[in-house]
């Protein structure tokens, strides 16, 4: 165990001293903040004493150090264009990410078990055939694509022309194919407070129908590689002895697929979803950035925008702090769910 | 009645290349509390011929035709919920490597109580009572830590000592052991055998052992069956066909043993090898491979190469052989058998 | 001559006789997948030959003609197949030009990385030691962090520190960097397994002995061992490219509108989603999704052809 934390720990400082490289060279070494906060209309003299205030005239490593011991003590520097503690603008925009997220991870889960094991146990069936035909394309469709698909479909709707629209018939099927839409498809609604910075989009109803659309194309693109991931090592595990065995023994089908069978397919899936971590939250910022949710990804691309330097910085922190922290759980998790390797990481 | 009747059972597995014959025109019975070996080669149909009884094919294999009968039951017709009583409560399986049967992510107990909940009504306590008991007849030591444990923190001798609890758990009626102690080291091996024997003689347990290891089956079991590619080819009391196996092929497996007794010598071998079962030759099976195809006089036996033979009974043995046939029926002992 | 002539004639023979040739005569699917792809490179070639117009010239564009819809609905004119966008450039000229930017983007950002990732891999497997730990430390942990997320940090970090301006000018190279930079793992690992199962051969140790020189048992020996999984891996990273091109692209970090992409296409059409004028976003899209999925089922395809012991990828 103590083995395991070390190593992780590691790994941590690692990837944390690797991103504050990258954060110190893009707030000190590659912009010129000087520029950016006097604006070009400065003179040399304001310039030259800014620039000295700031330590930008220290040599690089003790520039570094002041910028690994204020990122120690959680300061970024005020944002240029929020001008207040870039931590504080990241945690107020962290809550709707993270609802997001958790709204689409939950529907990913709920949907891809069942679709994966039911595609593995009735591989003849014609369900299993179409959604592994429809996974296939799914990996192949970016989630933008997605997001302005079911925008097109539930919030702006479809109208059909395609049937004579005089014959009776030809307006009836026109109806049936249309789609009303009127879902909303962009921003967050009015969230309701909860404590701190956190407003929640899951205490009302009007609040999950904002939530709706932008968790569904994150689902909907996180969906097919669980679906054929599950699928194929569900496939695998039904070949072992020891499902075999535990039909010899009598037990009932439910319980092989679903404890049996399910429970060592999950360990891949965990590793996946942990190597997925990434992946998701760059898939977040592209969802949403089509529906305008206000979240830290869009803040991120904002920044970017604003060239606000200490919060690119500080929310490329964050999301390494985050996947360090979610990385170490994924695999507490895959321990607890395989009993072969022990914690200090050896197979036993 | 016999407890268990197989007759002219066909197990077939449709591949792409053409379907393979895995088991034909077996027929055998076996009586309560009677131990019974099913030996050949790897390849004869042996496993195919142990998951067909209680209809545990794999994909795509199936049962072509015959009767497995239970009790006097049909089985090969029961629906797979019906089936599902008799697995593993009346008719219990053993599988050939222990380590792999058993799943790594469920502990010990788990995977027992969960056997005797499949088919009675028993609490989690009682069900526990009763794997512990089990446990300390297969003579596990500490059976309370190991209740607890994984299948990998277990030996090999002591993971398949908890699959004979498993079986005994329910106390089947028959006890199907596919090449049981295979996967495990010499001095284990005889260790389960004796556990085996000894457990099945006290609870009047029938037991169907399959291997390739006519060492086990002889100390194992009272009945013997050869099985070459998919048939039959002779079956009898296993002293006997030990002491005097009557079909060729019997001839050259007993010969191919090592015998502690004799002088240092070669070990006989058959020639050739089996066939594959998607490529049967005509005729009887093994006849590329026997020296009793041709007469004395050197002549093909034309009935070897074109018909398959029916058992006849022979020396205490049901034999499928022409040449044995011609032996009983019409030529006095030749020079050959010596 | 002749010997020019009888060895064209037995490569000829030896793929005629291939497995290769075998597999794909048995195989639709991948057939179909073939054609369509070769249709699709062909026309992207040939794009300022057959495209209807070109969406550049101002001249060949009037304001007249915008947000005209495809040809199957009413309203539409036969000048525009696909109908136009909201400044009425031809849609199907527009795709062909920016499938164009994406292909070119896609192919030299796996030659990149597939240059990088091989000579980091050969290196690190050869090598051994604390430079294949350190690489691989490397490549474990921009894995981690998803290939996609390191394309946009790092287009975030160029972009925020070189200025818009400067990123829109030299974008087809920054965007075959950027992709080119973050999935260089794929290949070091793909190559770094294949120099470990090659390097415990025999022939491998014959070579040293003999004395020849690392660079050089490297190069004639072991890398042609590796070629095959190197060549599946780049089929499905070209898909990938184009993937992760059009996901910078629509966050502002890819081609600029003046030069598009076929992801700055569907992001430039997406503020028309609203008004109607659906197809402007979604035909690229639909080009784009099948264009990565025929790239993507012929990359599963080869992979079980060429090797059906990667099949668990």
């Amino acid at each position: 165990m103590i083995m395991f934390l070390m190593r992780r720990l590691c790994q941590a400082v690692l990837v944390m001293f690797i991103i504050s490289v990258i954060g110190f060279a893009i707030q000190g070494g590659l912009g010129d903040p000087v520029q950016q906060r006097l604006g070009p209309a400065a003179t040399e003299a304001e310039a030259t004493t800014l620039r000295h205030s700031l330590g930008l005239d220290d040599p690089l490593w003790v520039q570094y150090l002041a910028f690994a011991n204020d990122a120690l003590h959680l300061d970024f520097g005020h944002s240029y264009f929020f001008h207040e503690p870039a931590l504080g603008v990241i945690a107020r925009y962290l809550p709707a990410t993270l609802e997001l997220v958790a709204a689409s991870a939950v529907l990913t889960l709920l949907l891809s078990v069942p679709m994966g094991v039911f595609c593995a146990i009735r591989p003849r069936n014609w369900l299993s055939q179409t959604l592994m035909g429809l996974s296939v394309i799914g990996i192949s469709v970016p989630v933008f694509l997605t997001a302005m698909v079911l925008i097109q479909i539930f919030s702006i709707g479809i109208q059909v022309t395609l049937f004579p629209a005089d014959s009776g018939w030809g307006h009836w099927l026109n109806q049936l194919f249309s789609i009303e839409g009127g879902m909303p498809a962009y921003g967050r609604g009015n969230p309701i407070h909860v404590v701190g910075v956190w407003y929640t989009n899951f205490a009302s109803l009007q609040g999950l129908l904002y939530l709706l659309l932008p968790a569904l194309s994150l689902a909907l693109v996180m969906l097919p590689l669980f679906v054929r991931l599950i699928h194929a090592e569900m496939l695998e595990v039904l070949e072992t002895d020891y499902v075999k065995y535990a039909r010899a023994r009598g037990l009932r089908p439910s319980r092989i697929y679903f404890l049996h069978a399910l429970k060592s397919t999950l360990l891949p899936v965990v590793t996946l979803g942990g190597v997925q971590i990434g992946t998701l939250v760059a898939y977040t910022l592209l969802t949403e950035t089509v529906f305008q949710w206000p979240g830290a990804g869009l803040m991120f691309l904002d920044a970017i925008e604003r060239a606000d330097m200490p919060l690119v910085v500080a929310y490329l922190v964050v999301v390494g702090l985050l996947f360090v922290v979610i990385n170490t759980l994924v695999d507490l998790l895959y321990r607890m769910l395989n009993p072969r390797v022990t914690l200090s990481g050896r197979a036993a | 009645m016999a407890l268990l009747e197989v007759e002219h059972l066909d197990v077939r597995f449709p591949l792409r290349h053409g379907e393979i014959r895995a088991v034909r025109d077996v027929s055998f019975a076996l009586e309560r509390g009677e131990r019974l070996g099913v030996v050949g080669e790897s390849g004869a149909g042996k496993s195919a011929l142990a998951f067909s009884l209680l209809k545990l094919l794999s994909r795509p294999g199936y049962i072509a035709g015959g009767h497995v009968r239970f009790e006097g039951r049909e089985l090969t017709t029961l629906s797979d919920r019906q089936l599902r009583r008799i697995r593993g409560n009346r008719v219990a399986m053993i599988f050939q490597d222990p380590l792999t049967t058993l799943n790594p992510v469920l502990t010990i107990g788990r995977q027992m109580t969960e056997s005797l909940k499949a088919h009675r009504r028993v609490s989690e306590r009682r069900a526990r009572a009763i794997a512990l008991h089990k446990l300390r007849q297969v003579q596990v030591s500490s059976p309370e830590q190991r209740f607890e444990q994984y299948p990998h923190q277990l030996s090999g001798g002591l993971c398949q000592r908890v699959v004979i609890a498993i079986a005994l758990l329910l106390d089947p009626d028959i006890i199907i052991a596919d090449e049981p102690t295979t996967a495990l080291d010499v001095t284990t091996q005889a260790e389960i055998i004796a556990l085996l024997t000894q457990l099945c003689d006290k609870h009047n347990v029938g037991l169907i052992v399959i291997s390739h290891d006519l060492g086990v089956i002889g100390q194992l079991t009272q009945r013997l069956l050869v099985m070459y590619a998919g048939r039959i080819v002779e079956q009898g009391p296993t002293r006997e066909i030990i002491n005097d196996a009557q079909h060729p092929y019997t001839q050259g497996l007993i010969n191919a043993l090592p015998q502690m007794t004799l002088p240092r010598q070669r070990l006989a071998q058959i020639p050739g090898n089996m066939p594959s079962l998607a490529r049967v030759p005509d005729g009887c099976a093994f006849h590329p491979r026997c020296r009793y195809r041709f007469t004395p006089q050197g002549r093909l036996r034309q009935a070897c190469v074109e018909q398959v033979p029916e058992a006849v009974s022979s020396g205490g043995s049901q034999v499928a052989c022409h040449w044995v046939r011609e032996l009983i029926t019409t030529v006095p002992i030749e020079e050959e058998t010596t | 001559m002749s010997l020019e002539i009888r060895s064209s004639a037995t490569v000829w023979r030896r793929f005629r006789d291939s497995h290769f040739l075998y597999r794909l005569r048995r195989n639709r699917r991948a057939q179909v997948c073939l054609a369509l792809f070769v249709l699709i490179m062909a026309s992207v070639l040939l794009t300022p030959w057959i495209a209807p117009s070109d969406p550049y010239d101002l001249a060949q564009i009037s304001l007249l003609d915008s947000e005209l819809p495809p040809f199957w609905i009413a309203g539409s004119e036969p000048a525009h197949l696909l109908g136009t966008d909201a400044q009425g450039r031809d849609l199907l000229s527009s795709i062909l030009y920016g499938a164009r930017v994406s292909v070119a983007i896609g192919f030299g950002a796996v030659l990149l990385q597939s240059v990088l990732g091989t000579a980091l891999g050969l290196l690190a497997g050869y090598r051994g030691g604390i430079v294949d730990a350190l690489l691989m430390r490397l490549a474990d942990i921009q894995l981690s962090f998803s290939t996609l997320m390191m394309a946009i940090i790092i287009g975030a970090v160029v972009k925020a520190a070189f200025g818009g301006a400067f990123y829109g000018d030299y974008s087809v190279v920054i965007l075959i960097l950027i992709i080119g930079l973050s999935e260089w793992p794929q290949y070091a690992r793909t190559v770094r397994a294949s120099v470990l199962a090659e390097k415990r051969k025999d022939y491998v140790d014959a070579a040293r002995v003999l004395g020849f020189p690392s660079c050089r048992i490297m190069w004639r020996h072991i890398l042609p061992n590796t070629l095959s999984p190197i060549f599946v891996l780049s089929t499905v990273q070209v898909a990938n490219a184009i993937m992760a091109e059009a996901a910078l692209s629509f966050l502002g970090l890819g081609m600029p509108e003046t030069e598009p992409s076929l992801g700055s296409l569907i992001k430039s059409g997406f503020d028309y989603l609203q008004s109607g004028s659906w197809w402007i976003t979604l035909l690229p899209g639909l080009f784009l999704v099948t264009l990565v999925l025929i790239i993507n089922l012929l990359g599963d395809w080869l992979r079980d052809t060429m090797n059906p012991r990667l099949h668990k990828g």
